[in-house]
């Protein structure tokens, strides 16, 4: 178990030292929202039920979507009006 | 230059309507220089620029590194982990695992702490979630009049377009799924002094129920049963209860009053005290929010 949480644990720093680096916003934020799901399960993992359900609920639920409409909002999603 | 002048320029800034720079002069007019001279000043402007652009790369690489340093040294500060004599290691803690359950009557002890012991701290996070709806509102609520027409449009062309596409999975999936999320947002939520979860969590999914919904169905279909009136009715009855319920010990300055509500058996579902109707208020705020939240940053109302 000890292994699982150490390869977390290093996909974790990968996906925080990647997501400032994309360069598209729509893939940093797929990014945010694995580095959330992870974490979910770490929380888990060191037995904290309480914290993993709020933040699979907020990090990798709410955050994404208000990001996302962010995204649209602001026309950098590709498929909208202005990027068709 | 007077206080009114700076006080103009500052709120021409704030409101989107110029940059800080020297337009607001009273002897700025546009002129229209000769052809030399104004290669002159493209020239000497370009090197101004990348003169800017390279100063604020430095000051910002110089302050990164001042906050990591600081952030750092704070770390080495700190106790480390595990030693006896920390603040965590206080009989606090000894206090809340012994008699946790006794004294609150859940079995969730982290709820137990979060809604009763530090009942107040969550009657804050509450409000401030509130205020932050209330803020997103300030900033984003597009009604009719604040609307450009072209936007209104737009935007009622958006929805026609996408009232009559027939996405069929995604309408079938929301129709199927819908119930059962808002019935496992529900069961957290209730089940909060005996199980993992609690008001927050089960809010959370809540409100992701009904955006779901509104992302299937459009927002329309959601505001047949909530709509802002709702939204702002339940937010309040929700926060007055929690207020009322709370903030007595307050007022009467004791520590450790007797509650109205019996604790019941530990593990049932109407046991806990308070902590049932508290962690159902929280919830109700919470997805109230959440969707709130969507709804303003996808058309600015709802």
């Amino acid at each position: 178990m000890i292994y699982l949480e150490y390869l977390l644990l290093i996909f974790l720093i990968v996906c925080a030292i990647l997501a400032p680096l994309c360069r598209r916003l729509l893939n940093a934020v797929l990014v945010f929202a694995a580095f959330s799901t992870v974490t979910a399960i770490l929380w888990l993992l060191m037995q904290a039920p309480d914290l993993a359900i709020t933040e699979a609920a907020v990090g990798a639920g709410i955050d994404t979507v208000l990001f996302l409409l962010t995204l649209k909002t602001a026309h950098f999603l590709d498929g909208t009006r202005d990027k068709k | 230059m007077s206080a009114k002048e700076l006080w103009g320029r500052f709120a021409a800034w704030v409101n989107g309507e110029a940059a800080p720079a020297a337009r607001f002069e009273k002897d700025y007019r546009p002129h229209l220089p000769s052809p030399r001279r104004r290669r002159q000043e493209e020239d000497s402007t370009g090197h101004a620029k990348t003169h800017e652009v390279l100063l604020y790369r430095v000051s910002t690489v110089l302050a990164s590194v001042a906050l990591i340093g600081i952030l750092l040294a704070t770390v080495t500060q700190l106790p480390l982990h595990g030693t006896p004599g920390t603040p965590d290691q206080n009989e606090v803690a000894l206090r809340y695992v012994e008699k946790g359950l006794e004294e609150t009557g859940a079995v969730n002890l982290v709820s137990g702490m979060i809604l009763d012991y530090r009942a107040f701290d969550t009657f804050g996070e509450s409000c401030v979630l509130f205020l932050t709806a209330m803020s997103v509102f300030v900033l984003l609520w597009n009604d009719k009049h604040s609307l450009p027409p072209k936007l209104e449009a737009e935007r009622k062309e958006d929805d026609q377009i996408l009232a009559e596409e027939e996405m069929h999975l995604l309408r079938h999936a929301a129709h199927f799924l819908t119930p059962f999320i808002l019935l496992f947002g529900i069961y957290v939520v209730i089940n909060g002094h005996l199980s993992p979860g609690g008001g927050f969590s089960g809010g959370i999914i809540i409100g992701s129920g009904l955006i779901f919904y509104a992302t299937a169905c459009g927002q329309k279909a959601v505001s047949r049963f909530f709509d802002r009136k709702a939204f702002y009715i339940l937010n309040f009855i929700c926060l007055a209860i929690y207020a009322g319920a709370k903030s007595y010990s307050f007022f009467l300055g004791a520590n450790h009053l007797e509650n109205p509500i019996p604790k019941g058996i530990p593990g049932a579902i109407l046991s806990g005290g308070m902590i049932l109707p508290l962690n159902i208020c929280v919830g109700i705020v919470v997805a109230c929010t959440m969707y709130a939240f969507y709804a303003l940053f996808n058309k600015g109302d709802f």
